[in-house]
């Protein structure tokens, strides 16, 4: 009887922090639901408890059913038959068990039959599920594309379709296309309008899509003639119930195997236009693939704690030369370093969480009635960090899950290269992680702008600015020093005032904001909770090394070495 | 018929699962302190099969029926978080002592007056005493038809019901009229988790004892919602014999209880050579341990 949220009280930890308390207060507007929906929080120790008992209910369905379906169903797949995805057996019966235990739609509104959880808990939830098999954590978690429905959607079409994602309709986002990956500007997929049938109508194909029979989709498409970039297209709601759309045929992947990644061929499927022509990949996109990479961040903190728990096992158990092989510093040194990496990770996690539910929430609350001045303040500020941290996140723990995941094989030594153990499956699922919802390389680009304009020093100076107990202090002083350097190395590469060489340091840069973010928090993290000690002592003589790496390349690098690493087409 | 009236049976017991050192007393009795309280799991199973005919017929009703101390109160609350539509739980100290012919005594007198029972589903056997014996008697006792080691409903209609039937050599499949009693193996389906909406709405839910002894800060929640509040049924509310009640209605006697190790005797080292493996199936043969 395996209880993947009681047995890691890390995450629970994340539910006491101080923010918490205005979340949900601003969630529950000061608690004024339970007049009306009889299962709203009293009070905030009521909420808390009851994010607590749900995720009680997601640990025990992840432990017990969720994984112990896993590898049956990454033996399995999916298959189409008749145009349309069947799950492999496995995928079924998850589906079955959460959409019972109600856990579908949880960051919905009541109104709409949801269970109204900020993000935090919602993204806790997505943590086990990803712990327990990340590839059907794709399938779960796509309920996030409701919130776009719920934030940019009609009135009626929210009527329509939010209550039914939360009896455990599954959704999809149609955004790829065979020439438009990255670059979505490039969608071709065209909505015309039809005057006879009064409604859109779409034709084409996309590519990669997961979950693309899912009950629900969100589709980007192509609604003004003529026209060859973003600002011609738009977002349309396509309903599963209508019809139009096939599957084509499933990819077969190296990971993830148990989501469909499905292509599509759209024929006159009817599609319902969402908000405002044109504005479907500027503005819609935009924060579907916020929630998105954070969906994606929190699927790569699930891998990290799957890869190190499997490796913990096996080292205790494995003997060779006379002992247990978690005795040879090789290996303890590999396994404290992968656990600080994860708590790293998952700290950062839930810090974007946090931002990205103070800026929502005040959001739909400027929906209901209009905001004092220090509330818009309070808004624009989180929102401003949600914006900066949501890349970070997503690529530093899908890179951190890729690296736990070869370690974990590593520790298994030729056992791990088999089938016979989860890592095997672990180190296949984790790869995408970096690839999609933008790859590393992408977040960058997006995380970059945090450093540029100083937004994440700003932060930094925030983390540094709180008190903490003084036999944590010298690992503050590091910090300082780092931060030093950090500020060193920005300013010497945007003296130059040259794109491409800003460019070429990004990823370093991003990732010395990134070491010094992850390990402020890990600090004051421990500063509330002992049980982070060992991390944040690890993860700081890392970060360290890291951070001191990519100064010294940076500090000797020059606008013209930029001609010895081009390359001719 | 669209609708049943579906009474299940549940009892709180030790979590016997997860012995550790100190799980027997040094008397042999169980130490309850230290084994947490669970949902007796084949009641689990139980409620599985109540649950799904209320998936087919909606508009039935479960209720959960539960004997025991007041913090069996958990076993009702467990089943509103499932789908149960309520509960009672029959607690007093008359009860105390009670051996299965008793406790089915009680619980049929309060099935008596719960009333218009069409289906009661009990696990079949609680894993502290594995007797097995409450569920057929409570069958005699209401002079119930009554099927026991059910593994599946496989239809129920109008006024009759087909099950099928786990025993040990196979398979059978039972159709019998309602109103009877079922009792459920392990072997049937496990019971679905909590439901999130039920478990935030049900966790305040509360007989009068524990509203009275905790320092609640809800009251007024059960003034405005009857159906938080847990009923708790007393000797003083079903008609009975004090005579048939507890310790003095309980005919079985513990004469004493001992502590049994199950040892592995000394083992035996068979090769791999055809002769060793010879010997081997000749002396298993020969013990019936096969063949």
């Amino acid at each position: 009887m395996a209880n993947y949220y009681n047995d890691n009280s890390e995450l629970k930890f994340h539910l006491s922090h101080p923010l918490m308390q205005e979340i949900v207060r601003l969630k529950e507007r000061n608690f004024s639901f339970k007049e009306e929906f009889d299962f709203a929080p009293l009070d905030h120790e009521d909420a808390i408890d009851s994010y607590d008992r749900v995720l009680e209910v997601v640990g025990e369905i992840c432990g017990n059913i969720v994984a112990e379906n896993a590898e049956s169903i990454d033996a399995e797949g999916p298959e189409v038959i008749d145009g349309h995805v069947k799950y492999a057996r496995g995928t079924e019966e998850n589906i079955k068990a959460l959409r019972q235990a109600g856990l579908m739609g949880m960051s919905l509104p009541y109104k709409y039959d949801g269970l109204n959880f900020p993000i935090v808990p919602y993204i806790m939830a997505a943590d086990i599920v990803s712990r327990a098999d990340a590839g059907f954590v794709n399938i779960w978690g796509l309920q996030d594309c409701a919130e776009t429905i719920n934030e940019f959607a009609s009135e009626e079409q929210k009527q329509k379709y939010l209550p039914r994602v939360c009896a455990g309709d599954t959704m999809a986002m149609d955004l790829t296309e065979p020439d438009a990956g990255s670059d979505l500007q490039a969608v071709q997929l065209k909505a015309t309008w039809s005057e006879e049938k009064q409604t859109w109508l779409l034709n084409g194909v996309k590519r990669f899509i997961t979950n693309g029979d899912g009950e629900i989709s969100l589709v980007l498409a192509r609604s003004e003639p003529g026209t060859k970039d973003g600002r011609g297209l738009s977002m349309f709601i396509y309903d599963k119930l209508d019809g139009g759309v096939t599957v084509r045929r499933i990819e077969h992947k190296m990971g993830i195997i148990g989501s469909p990644t499905c292509e599509l061929v759209f024929k006159d499927a009817p599609g319902e236009l969402v908000g405002s022509r044109k504005m479907g990949l500027i503005k819609y996109v935009m924060a579907l693939m916020n929630g998105a990479r954070l969906g994606i961040a929190a699927q790569s903190v699930g891998l990290c704690e799957a890869a190190y728990r499997e490796s913990i096992i096996y080292a205790k158990e494995r003997m060779q030369f006379g002992k247990a092989i978690i005795k040879f510093p090789a290996v303890y040194e590999m396994l404290t370093n992968m656990k600080a990496k994860l708590d790293a990770s998952r700290t950062l996690l839930y810090e974007t969480a946090r931002f990205v539910d103070m800026y929502k929430t005040y959001m739909h609350i400027a929906e209901e009635r209009k905001l004092e001045k220090e509330e818009r303040d309070e808004m624009k500020k989180y929102q401003r960090l949600a914006d900066i941290y949501t890349p970070l996140v997503k690529g530093m723990a899908s890179e951190y899950s890729n690296q736990l995941a070869y370690d974990a094989v590593q520790i298994h030594g030729g056992s791990g290269f088999m089938k016979d153990y989860p890592v095997e499956r672990i180190y296949r699922d984790a790869r995408i992680t970096s690839i999609y919802e933008g790859t590393t390389q992408l977040q960058v680009v997006a995380a970059i702008r945090g450093v540029t304009t100083g937004a994440y020093l700003n932060q930094i100076r925030v983390y540094e600015a709180k008190q903490v107990s003084p036999q944590l202090e010298y690992l503050k002083r590091t910090l300082i020093i780092l931060t030093e350097d950090y500020e060193q190395a920005v300013k010497q590469v945007t003296a130059t005032n040259d794109n491409e060489f800003i460019d070429f340091h990004a990823r370093r840069l991003v990732e010395m904001a990134g070491h010094i973010i992850m390990s402020y928090l890990l600090l004051l993290d421990t500063n509330r909770d002992e049980m982070f000690m060992k991390s944040t002592k690890n993860y700081i003589k890392f970060a360290k090394a890291e951070i001191k790496a990519h100064a010294e390349y940076i500090r000797t690098s020059e606008l013209s070495d930029l001609g010895d690493f081009k390359m001719e087409l | 018929m669209k609708a049943y009236n579906i009474i299940v049976l549940a009892k709180q017991v030790p979590d016997t699962r997860n012995v550790g050192k100190d799980a027997m007393k040094a008397d042999g009795t169980i130490n309850r302190a230290v084994l947490a309280a669970i949902f007796n799991p084949e009641d689990l199973n139980a409620l599985e099969q109540a649950l799904r005919i209320k998936d087919e017929f909606p508009e039935s009703k479960i209720n959960i029926l539960t004997m025991g101390p007041g913090r069996a109160a958990d076993i009702i609350r467990e089943g509103l978080y499932r789908g149960a539509d309520g509960g009672i739980l029959l607690t007093d100290r008359a009860f105390a002592g009670s051996d299965t012919l008793a406790t089915s005594y009680a619980i049929g007198q309060a099935l008596k007056k719960m009333g218009n029972i069409d289906i009661i589903i009990a696990g079949r056997q609680a894993i502290d005493g594995d007797t097995a014996q409450v569920g057929p008697q409570v069958a005699e006792k209401l002079n119930l038809l009554q099927i026991t080691y059910v593994e599946e409903i496989i239809e129920l209609k109008d006024k009759s019901i087909t099950v099928k039937r786990r025993l040990e050599n196979g398979v059978e499949t039972v159709k019998c009229p309602l109103p009877l009693v079922i009792t459920v193996n392990g072997s049937a389906p496990d019971c679905r988790a909590r439901n999130a909406k039920r478990l935030m709405k049900y966790k305040h839910a509360k007989t009068v004892t524990e509203l009275q002894k905790e320092n609640e800060d809800y009251t007024h929640l059960y003034n405005d919602r009857p159906d938080l509040n847990i009923q708790e049924w007393t000797v003083n509310d079903i008609e009975t014999e004090a005579s048939q009640l507890g310790l003095t209605g309980s005919p079985t006697k513990v004469k004493s209880i001992e502590n049994v190790v199950l040892q592995a005797k000394d083992s035996k080292v068979i090769s791999s050579s055809d002769s060793d493996i010879e010997e081997m199936m000749v002396e298993l043969l020969q013990s019936h341990t096969i063949g």
